[in-house]
This record gives structure tokens, sequence and C-alpha cells, in this order.
């Protein structure tokens, strides 16, 4: 009898082995973002119209940014080359509606997480790439020093289609003052409006703010206001309905703050393979099975650090070293007084 | 029998295969939307916008309802069309006429700017207007007043606003004025048709017109208030016009952008239309006596409207659906507030896209249907 029982535990472990090893190829079966993107050969992302530090085009047509980087990372891990991304510029109107449609399977475009669009318009938020909130930026000259300064007749300028037009009216109207909204579809003219004197203020997220400075006549006659008038974390998007891709997408990006929170980089990825420490190796493949459960190899997360960098690499080089916020702020790790934790890659 | 279902069967697939087209696409739509967790209705429209609107004819903030928004949006739609279309109408008979006028630098002037305006895309005249135009203007507190009263700023044109009391009795003194006008007029027709004298009726009918409202001042039973634009400070260098109206630039460079291309395309319809009533009109009615004045009123301008109006109308068509381009200056428009702001926050393309298609649709054939029936009301009546 006990015989009997134990031959049964014996083949039902055996099954369930069986099983477990065959998820990986379950889910590529299953997903069916992965599998196109696999088959076209690069991944369709979707990103800003051009926002330095975020998602930028050069001259020669180079895409560079925080939001890039996210999408290189999901190239490296699904394609292996984070050179393999297509990128669609959207302007904020379009993004949804582009990502809905299956034009693009990744939306990485400083997009605010909130209620409404993560459960009403069949998306969803993966998780958050940069703490953000709404600023405002005057004119030096004006002698506004503060958001209190404002008054009544005050006209502001933003994008639209956006939650900082929500945000505006909130404000405003706790203020109660009276304001004119003047709104455009593309950054670009949001910024020539204002430069021009169309508007008092141009109000958007800060980090927008600060890039969008330097596209300015005379940067350095305009000041951001220190007042945050709200919480805006942006973060990358994907179409609701395929659960493995959302977990790619989530999972290159906590790789990425991972990786630095345990100090490795795309400079010592390789060589971290060898670490003492089993979350380390993990992070670069060197045990356990991670990978398996997306339907990708055990490099994937590897790959990610090598070629694309971890988060403050990309920070660096996007944010810090281009001048637009040389201060991390709250998008420091969790462990050096910011408010970046992601859950552990195991 | 046979003739009837030989007739039939064509009318029928026609009608499947619409019908099929339709079908397919619904369903479709449907099965992408229930994939994706997107659920379908109108509801929304009862929810509150949160947000606001820059320019707005009837009172609204951000606490109305989604369905009062796309009703300041169609608003300010109409509101460019018609001025568009009043403007383009003025322009466009200017200078029809004037390509046809003997004086030689009037003539060119006029062919000059009609081939400018015309060949050069709308939406980049609208950037010139917006972006090149009115930016150079000054800031508030720089500008010379306009006509003593208004001033015109990069933040907008500031005019007077007038506060009424009791505008109602002026509405009803000027309805009294037409009435008596129209009366008048008839008498006028059948003076001349009886006895053959002239009353002078323009010049009549202006002075009722005049008078009339002038009446309810005089008595005090319509008063008027003028509140003129006051400069008022914002911050050290900020300032607007205070009290007064403010025409936002981005009305200004929409309607300036229309209606001089627009009014292109009325300028050759007009000039066709003159061109298109024969010479031996106008000889034949100078023969029986006509002045210059009559013969352009009573002879030249009936026949040439017949062929003026009907191409003219699909310009108007043209005018309303192009004020769509509002959306890229920023001048709220029923895009820009509706198929703009209020879909992105509520994420209902279909429901969105289908209203403002719908509306646009309905805008053309109320254009249609009115300029169809001035159409017919100027046809040759076959006696």
């Amino acid at each position: 009898m006990l015989r009997t029982l134990k031959t049964l535990m014996y083949l039902l472990t055996s099954i369930a082995l069986l099983v477990s090893f065959e998820t990986g190829a379950f889910a590529a079966k299953k997903s069916k973002t992965l599998k196109k993107t696999q088959k076209m050969g690069f991944v369709r992302c979707g990103v800003s119209q051009g926002l330095p530090g975020f998602s930028n085009a050069d001259a020669s047509g180079n895409w560079t940014g925080v939001d890039v980087d996210l999408c290189r990372a999901v190239a490296a891990a699904t394609l292996g080359d984070s050179g393999k991304v297509k990128f669609f510029p959207l302007s904020a109107k379009e993004r949804f509606t582009a990502l809905t449609s299956g034009e693009i399977d990744v939306l990485s475009r400083n997009t605010t997480w909130t209620l409404s669009r993560d459960a009403d318009i069949g998306l969803t938020f993966v998780g958050v790439n940069f703490y953000d909130g709404q600023g405002f930026m005057v004119r030096k000259s004006s002698g506004i020093t503060s958001v209190n300064q404002f008054k009544a007749g005050v006209s502001a300028c933003t994008n639209l289609g956006t939650t900082t037009e929500l945000n505006m009216r909130d404000f405003f109207n706790s203020k109660g003052i009276k304001y004119e909204p003047v709104t455009f579809e593309k950054a670009d003219e949001v910024v020539a409006a204002y430069d021009a004197g169309r508007c008092d203020t141009y109000t958007t997220d800060k980090s927008g703010l600060a890039a969008q400075r330097i596209k300015l006549s005379k940067p350095n006659d305009h000041i951001v206001l220190p007042e945050t008038i709200s919480k805006e974390p942006l973060g990358p998007v994907v179409r609701q309905g395929d659960a493995v891709w959302e977990d790619i997408v989530r999972w290159s990006l906590n790789v990425m703050i991972e990786a630095e929170e345990y100090g490795v980089t795309s400079a010592n990825a390789d060589s971290m393979k060898s670490s003492e420490n089993p979350a380390v190796k993990r992070l670069v493949g060197a045990e356990g099975e991670l990978g398996a459960a997306f339907g990708l190899d055990n490099d994937w997360s590897l790959r990610i650090i090598k070629q694309v960098g971890n988060y403050g690499e990309s920070y660096k080089r996007n944010i810090a070293d281009t001048g637009i916020l040389p201060d991390r702020g709250p998008n420091q790790l969790w462990t050096k007084g910011g408010i970046l934790y992601v859950p552990p890659a195991r | 029998m046979n003739h009837r279902i030989k007739s039939i069967i064509p009318q029928l697939l026609t009608l499947l295969f619409v019908v099929a087209v339709i079908g397919f696409f619904t369903i479709n739509a449907q099965l992408n939307m229930d994939e994706r967790g997107i659920d379908f209705g109108y509801g929304f429209l009862s929810q509150e916008s949160s947000f606001d609107v820059q320019f707005s004819l009837i009172e609204y903030d951000g606490s109305h309802s989604y369905a009062k928004a796309y009703l300041v949006g169609l608003l300010n739609t109409i509101l460019v069309s018609v001025l568009g279309i009043i403007f383009c109408t003025i322009i466009g008979v200017i200078v029809g006429i004037a390509r046809l006028s003997p004086n030689y630098l009037i003539r060119n002037t006029a062919a000059w700017y009609v081939e400018f305006f015309r060949n050069v895309p709308l939406l980049l005249q609208i950037f010139f207007w917006y972006y090149a135009a009115l930016r150079a203007l000054p800031l508030p507190e720089n500008t010379e007043a306009l006509f003593g009263v208004t001033y015109l700023t990069v933040k907008g044109y500031y005019i007077p606003r007038l506060i009424w009391e009791n505008f109602d009795i002026l509405v009803y003194s000027i309805l009294a004025a037409v009435i008596s006008i129209i009366f008048i007029r008839n008498y006028a027709r059948k003076l001349q048709e009886e006895k053959g004298q002239q009353l002078p009726v323009l010049l009549i009918s202006v002075g009722l017109l005049f008078i009339f409202p002038a009446i309810t001042f005089v008595t005090g039973m319509v008063q008027l208030e003028v509140a003129l634009p006051v400069l008022k400070q914002l911050s050290k260098t900020s300032f607007i016009y205070a009290e007064g109206l403010s025409v936002p630039p981005e009305l200004l460079a929409l309607v300036l952008a229309l209606s001089l291309y627009t009014a292109t395309f009325v300028a050759e319809c007009v000039r066709a239309g003159v061109q298109g009533v024969s010479k031996g009109q106008k000889e034949a009615a100078a023969s029986i006596g006509l002045t210059p004045n009559q013969i352009l009123k009573l002879v030249i301008m009936p026949q040439a409207l017949r062929i003026i109006i009907p191409p003219t109308t699909n310009q108007y068509l043209n005018l309303t659906k192009n004020s769509s381009l509002a959306a890229a200056i920023a001048y709220p428009d029923l895009v820009l507030i509706f198929a703009g702001t209020a879909l992105m926050q509520t994420g209902r393309a279909i429901e969105i896209v289908s209203i403002t298609m719908l509306t646009y649709l309905t805008l053309s054939l109320a254009i249609s249907l009115l300029m169809n029936w001035y159409n017919k009301k100027i046809a040759i009546k076959e006696k």
C-alpha cells in the first residue's frame, strides 16, 4: 500500500515537473504579441514626438531617452538585440488608440498611470519608470516665484488630452482663480506659443518643463516654480488581454531597476555570473530559470543589462548628463532615499 | 412579371451587400472591443467633464457634463463657420467682380490674389496667420488703441463689452421695423405695377431700421452700458485687458485663413456667374432704358446668381469642414474639445468619433438644404 502510494507520488511529481517544463513553450504559444514580435523581428514601440531625456530622435533618427531604453530592453529580452525596435512617434491624443488598435505593442511615452486609464479603456500599466509631478514655468522677469502669486486672467499653455489639463483645473479652482487654458496637440506648439508670450505660464510634468526649457529661445529667462501640484507616475503601458506580454514588459523594467540595486552594470554584467550573491546570479541568468515563465531563454535579463544598462546608467546617460534633471529626487533607489522599489526578480 | 423580378433582384442584392458590409464592421468592432475589455456606451455623456475650455459662447466649466462640452465645441465650430462664410462671401464677391474690372491694376491684383491663396495649402495658411502674423503683435502693455477703444495684442483682440438692459425690447423693435419694411415693399411694388411710381424703398428701409431702435433708446426703455477694456497687471511683466471682451487670437487666425482661402473659390464662382450671362441681355436691358444700376440688379444678377449659387454651396460646405483644422492652433472647436480632449479623457474613441462624424454630416446637410432652398427661390419660374 505504502509502496503504491510512493509510486503514485513519484508519478505525480514527474508529471508536475513535465508540465512545469512545458509552461515556457506554452507561454510563448499563449502570448500572441510575443509570437508576432518574434515573427516580425522588431518591437513596435510608441514614443513621444520629441521630449529630451525621455524619447527624442537626433538628426540621423537615433532615438534616445529613458522611455526609449525601456523598449530597447524589451527588444533585448525578446529578440536578443536592443536595436530591433521600431519607434512610432505619437501625440498625447493618438497614443492610446494606437495601442488598443494594435498599431504598437508597447507604449513608452511619459504616460501617467491613473485609475480610469488603467481600468476603463483596455490598457494595462505595468510599472513606473519615472515619478513626476506637474509644475509651472514662468518668465523670470514676471517676478513670480510661487504659484500663489497667480492672478485671475492668467493664461496657461499646455498639451491636449493629458492629465495636465485636469490637474490645472483642480489647482486653479482650489485657489479660486479664473484662468484661460490654451491647449495644443503637439508639445512643440505649446512651447512656441508660450515663447511668443501667448501664455503667462506653461504647465506640464516637471521633467517635461525641464526638458522643454532647452527648446525656448532664451532658456535662462524662465524658471520652473518650486510647487508640485500633482502626482504623475509615468510608466510603460500595454494592451489588456496578453498577460505574458504584460509580464515581459513589467519585468524588463524591474530588472533594470534591480540591477542598479545590486550594482550590476552593462560593464560588469558578464563577470557577475560568478558572484557570491544568488540574487545577482539570478539577475544575470547564472542561476534559476526565470526566463522560462515568459517563454524566453535564461539570458534575457543579462542581455537587457549588457545592451541597455541598469536604470541608473539609463538615467545618467539620458536625463542627468544632458542637464535636464541632474538631481534624481524621488527617482532614486529606495536604499538611497528615493522611492524606486521593485519586487524581487526570483 | 419577369421584368419586375429582373429589376428587383439587383436592388435586393445591393441592399444585402450594404447590410453585410455594415454588419461585418459592427461585429468586427464588437469582437475586438470585447477581446480588449473595452465596453461600449454613450453613458459617459452625462458624466462630469472636469476640464475647462478657453473660449465658450455658453456658460461652461469642468463641473458640467461631457454633453455640455460637446455643445460648447459645436457652437464654436458654428461660430467660426458662420463668420468664415460671411467674410468669404464679401471678399469673394468683391474680388470676383474686380477680376472683371476694365482697370488693369485692379483686375490683375485680384487675379494674383486668387492664384496665390487658392494654391497654398490651407493648413499652411492657418499656421502662417497664427504663428507668423499674429505672433508678431505686441504684448498688451505695449499696444496702441485701435479705433480708440480696442486693442489688438498677441494675447487676443480686446473689444468693449456691451451690457444691455431690456435687450429683448430692442429685438422686438428691430422685428417691428422688419415687418413694416415688408409691408412697404409690397406697397411699393403695387404702386409701381398700378401707377408706375417708384418709392425710394432702400432709403426708407434703412431709415426704419434706424428709427425704431432709436426710439427705444430715447424713451429709456433700453439702456446700454459699455465696459471698456482696462489694462490689468497680473505680475511684474504680464498684463491683460480686463472688463472688456476678448476675442482669442486663435479665432482671428482661423477666420482670417478660412475666409481668405475660400474667398478665392467664391470669387471664381462669381466671375463665372457674371460672365455666364450673355452680353445681349445687358444690351437689351440698356435699349429699353434701364439705368446701369437697374441692369445689374434686375437683369444681370438674377441670372448670374443661378450659376453662382450651386458651386458656392460647395465652398460653404468645404469651409465648414475645413474649420476642423482649428485643432492645429488650439481654437476650441468640436474636434479639439470633443474628438480631442473628451476622447482622451474618456477613451471612448468609437462613440465620440461617431458622434463627431454625424455632427459634421448634419451641419453639411443643413447648409445644403438652406442653399438649395435659396437656389430654388431664384431659379427660373416657368409660366
